[in-house]
Order: C-alpha cells, then structure tokens, then sequence
C-alpha cells in the first residue's frame, strides 16, 4: 500500500510534466493546426537557461523569468519560420518542426554544455512523509506550479475577451478575421504561451531529474503521447493523459521492470489509437469529401 | 505512355555511369564507407517514397524497422551461424510478416495519428532491441560475421561499393515499373483521394498494406547490408533519430520523386560528413539547412529542376513566337 502511494507520487510529479508538454503541444495544434516536433526542446531550454543564469549567479527571480522569456522568444522564431513557410503540407511542417528542434539542441550543445546539470530544490530538501510514503517538497511544487498553470489557461480560454479570440481563431481563421481578430497576433501569442509553458515545467523539473541537451526528445514525444490519448486539441484531455502516462509509467517501473518505462507511453499510445482513434475525450471525427 | 517490362530511360542510364565514374574519385576507406552508406540509405529512402510519396501514407518508423530487420538478419549469422545470405532472407519474411500485422491497424490511421502510430511502433523496437541485451548485445551493439554470397566472401570496399550500386539501380528500375504501371496509378490515386480511389472499386486496405510490407523488406535487406559492410549493430541504428532522419532525407530530396528521394538520401547522409569541421556546430548548421529547404523548397531538392525546365519550356516558347 505504501509502494503504491509512493509510485503514484512519482508518477504525478512526471506526469505533471507531461501534461505540461501536452499542453504547450495543444495550444500550438489547436491554432494553427501543426505539429510542434519542437516542444520538448523549450523544456530543455527552459531548465538549460534557468541553470546556466544562475551560475552566472542571478538569483532565481531573475533567472526564471528570463528563462521562460529566451523560451518565449524561441517560440515566436518558431512561428516566423513556419509563417514564412509557403506550402503548408502536414508532412514538410513535421519536418521543418524538427529541424528547428535539431537547431536548438546543436545550439543549446554550443551555447550551454553537453553535461548534466541540476538546481537546488527551490523550497527545503526534507522529504514530507504522508501515510508511509515520502514525497520532496520539490515534487509538490510542480504538482502545484502545473495545476496553477492548468487553471490559468482554463481561466484564460473560458473567462477573458482574449481567449475567447484565441478559440475562435482555432474554430475558424477566416471567420475570425471577418470579426476584426487579428489572427496573426493571436498565433503569435499561442506560440510564445506554449513556449513559455513548456519552459516552466523544465524550470520546476531542473531539481529533480536533472538537465541536458538532449533530454528534450523523450519528454517531447511523450508529451505528444499524452495530447493524442487525452484527444488531440482538447486541453483537459492533454493534462489527463499526462497524468495518467506518468502514473502507469511509474507503475511499470515499479511493479514490472524500469528497463520498459519507456516504452509504456507508445504502448497506451498504440493502445488508444487501435480502439479510441480519437483519443479518450476527442471529438468524433467526419471526414469532408 | 505505356511502358511494358523492361525500362531504361535516361535517368537511370545517367545514373549508372556517374556510380561507374564515382569510384574514380574516391581516394581512401572513409570515402568508400560515405559511398556506400549514401547508395544503401538511397534504397531504403526509395521504399519509404513508395509508401510516403506515392501512397501518402507517412512512417516514422522505418528506422526502426531498418534496424530489426537487420538484428534478426545478423543475429541468425553470427550467433547461430546461418548462411548471411539465407539469414537476410528470413528476416525479410518475418519483417514481412511483422509488418503485414501491424499495417492493418495502423494504416487504417490517419495523417498527424498514423505519424505518432508509427513512431510509436517504432520506438517501442528499438526500445526493444536495447534492453534484451543477451540476444542483442544491449546497448553497445554487437559484432557482425563476415558476409558471402555463395562462398564469395565481401572483404574490401571495390566489392561492396559495387554489390550496393547493383543494389540501388536495381531499386530504382524497379520503382520506376511500379510507378509507371496500373498499380503504381492506383498507389498515387489513393495519396490524392481516398474515397476516390474506393469509388473506382481499389481495395485500399490491400495496397496499402502491400506497399507497407514492400518497404519495410526493402528496409531490411538494406540494413542488414550495411550492418554487414560495417561488421557492427548497435540499437542506435534503429533509433527515433535514425527513423527521423529517414523521412527527412525524402522530404528534403522531393516526396513523390524517384530521384528526390535518391538525391536526399546522399545529401543528408554526406552532408554531416562535410559539416564535421564545423564541430560542435555542426547540429545547429545541420538544423537550419533543413529549415531552410523546407521553407524555400517545400517541394524538395529536384524541385529545382521542374523551375529549370520551366524556364528554359519558357525560353523555347519565346523563341518560336
């Protein structure tokens, strides 16, 4: 019962992660419809820059923001990119997201280091015992951090004139337009927001896992894992297939073997695209010919 | 035009003799090693544009399919001592068979999910093929047996260069029959339209499927292959990056080309090569030049070409006028 409680802790710390990748990964699909090979890329930029700013000892209020602003930044490069991009084929987005993501791990291995990096826990280091099991202070500020984040953008899409704007651009960008949205400043937005999202989960996870360039690709992919089974564009879907993901894989790891955690993300991945081709929450799909 | 068995057009002469006239200009052992990988990836690219290109039908996978097949292939010659050509032969026919399965529900996805499908498939392989160390050697690969056909024992790289241009012409007469026949019609009638291809009575499940197979063989016979030339595997080969490079090389050639994908292939195999004396600059350079193709050449690398004949039908038209 204690193992149980305690490989759930773990799970929902990284799977807080992921539905924080999804997120990001669904605020970009739901407006412009793309694919962002990329996303995994602003968590490592994002822990990468927090750890690298405070070497250069700026104190953790400094750095974060700045951190999550070079992320931001990178986002809107993403967006210029792939505006200028003419030809807007499902496949050739795939790949320019992926070059972009080549791009920013080659200049992140330039820029920072290839070593492995970590921050000290932003609260204390003494583990909080509940029922027999013990989770760090670190793992509840993410848990916390990503449900405060999870909220703000609810607040954000359902309460505010903006968000409003954002759904309708998602819904139809024409029709957008006709109502006086300036739907190039709204993609613009979701960009630098998905960025900005993804760094943060990298801020928070930096003392935990640790960083490197190159754990950009795993996270990335399994946040995408988490959007698909949540149903591909549908927000809530995203942050509960994360969850979900990071508890079964911490299950697995477990109770099973941890050689095979990896896997279990493309395992429940197959698994609902085979019998939910939607996703879990996903909206039924009618093709127009 | 109707075109009817054997089928030699100009572009595959002219490739014939610059992979006659290359051999030439190589002067050392690493020179022949880029060769030969650039001609092997060309082959599989040629299978993965059958099925992305002419189908439509995109894998992110086929890395790691490239990769089983060639584990399968070699761990059935070196630790079981099988004959390297009959070992190459079974793992066809398992990958085969692996791949008939798994296309019936995958395929019946679609674009972004037929994507993450796939590359899912794919890493779960390679996932696979890293953690059953005691058959595969685990992360550090393993050693490769020598390779013969029929007792002809492979040993330098004049023999290999020329068994893997053999090789890649073969692919590409080959695809240039599929392409020009009813079926690869039928192929390109289901990437335009689906429900089309259905109204016209093609039973889509089926092609899809047989190009799936068709590529992911030719995959594998191309990697056991290389794994041969280079005496070593390890899982890296069959990795997401190796699967993402594929589709790049493609993409960035031409889909839907025959020579797009060939071209890609030598491009982004050479290309890092080339970029080495840049060091640690080297991904990032590497990173923006597919950026750059994919916004200003969305079409790929051959697309050049159709704007070349374009002006000079142009010119011609002038001149007559």
């Amino acid at each position: 019962m204690v193992e149980l409680l305690q490989y759930s802790f773990g799970g929902l710390t990284v799977g807080f992660i992921y539905a924080l990748v999804g997120l990001g990964f669904t605020v970009i699909y739901n407006s412009s419809k793309i694919i962002n090979f990329s996303q995994g890329e602003f968590v490592m930029i994002g822990g990468m820059a927090a750890v690298f700013l405070t070497y250069a000892d700026f104190p953790f209020v400094l750095a974060f923001p700045m951190a999550i602003m070079l992320a931001a930044l990178l986002g809107y490069v993403l967006f210029k990119l792939v505006s200028l991009s003419s030809n807007s084929s499902v496949t050739s987005l795939i790949i320019l997201t992926l070059g972009y993501s080549i791009f920013v791990r080659g200049a992140s291995q330039v820029g920072f280091d290839k070593q492995m990096h970590t921050l000290p826990s932003f609260i204390s280091d003494t583990p909080i015992s509940i029922f027999g099991a013990t989770i760090t202070p670190q793992a509840i500020l993410v848990i916390v951090v990503s449900l405060c984040i999870v909220f703000a953008l609810y607040y954000l899409f359902n309460k505010t004139k903006l968000g409003k704007a954002m759904l309708a651009t998602a819904d139809n960008k024409d029709a957008a337009k006709l109502v006086g949205i300036s739907v190039k400043k709204i993609l613009i937005m979701n960009f630098m927001i998905s960025a900005s999202i993804a760094a943060i989960g990298g801020i928070v996870l930096t003392p935990i896992t640790s960083m490197n360039y190159e754990i950009g690709i795993m996270l990335g992919l399994k946040g995408f894992c988490a959007a698909i089974i949540g149903g591909i564009g549908n927000p809530f879907g995203a942050v509960f297939g994360g969850v979900l993901l990071g508890i079964l894989e911490s299950f697995v790891a477990g109770y099973i073997s941890s050689e095979y955690k990896d896997a279990v993300a493309f395992v429940v991945l197959l698994l609902i695209l085979f019998f939910f081709p939607g996703g879990l929450f996903g909206a039924k799909k009618s093709t127009r010919v | 035009m109707e075109n009817k068995g054997l089928f030699l057009d100009r572009g595959i002469i002219t490739m014939i003799i610059i992979l006659c006239v290359i051999p030439f200009l190589l002067q050392n052992s690493f020179h022949y090693e880029i060769a030969i990988m650039c001609m092997l990836n060309a082959v599989i690219c040629i299978g993965l544009n059958m099925l992305v290109g002419y189908t439509g039908q995109i894998s992110l996978g086929h890395g790691a399919f490239a990769g089983l097949g060639a584990y399968v292939a070699v761990i059935l010659s070196t630790t079981y001592e099988f004959d390297p050509v009959l070992s190459i032969l079974i793992a066809s026919v398992v990958l085969a068979i692996m791949a008939y399965f798994i296309s019936k529900p995958i395929l019946k996805l679609e674009g972004h999910y037929l994507a993450m499908g796939t590359l899912a498939v794919g890493i779960i392989i390679s996932i696979i093929l890293t953690n059953e160390d005691q058959l595969t050697g685990g992360p550090d690969g393993m050693g490769v047996s020598e390779f013969n056909i029929l007792g002809y024992v492979f040993e330098n790289d004049i023999q290999w260069y020329v068994l893997s241009a053999m090789f890649l012409v073969f692919s590409i007469w080959a695809l240039q029959n599929v392409v020009h026949s009813p079926f690869g019609r039928i192929l390109r009638c289901i990437r335009d339209s689906e429900t089309a291809a259905k109204a016209i009575g093609a039973d889509v499940p089926y092609y899809k499927t047989y190009v799936f197979v068709i590529s992911v063989v030719i995959a594998t016979v191309a990697g056991s292959l290389y794994s041969y030339y280079t005496g070593f595997i390890s899982p890296e080969e069959s990795g997401f990056m190796r699967s993402i490079e594929l589709i790049v090389m493609i993409v960035f050639g031409g889909l839907g080309r025959i020579y797009g994908a060939v071209i890609g292939a030598i491009i982004i195999t050479a290309l890092p090569q080339f970029l080495t004396f840049l060091h640690d600059y080297e991904h990032m350079v590497f990173g923006a030049i597919i950026i750059f193709v994919m916004i200003f050449m969305p079409k790929g690398i051959v697309s050049i070409f159709d704007v070349l004949k374009y002006e000079k039908k142009k010119e011609i038209k002038k001149a007559n006028s």
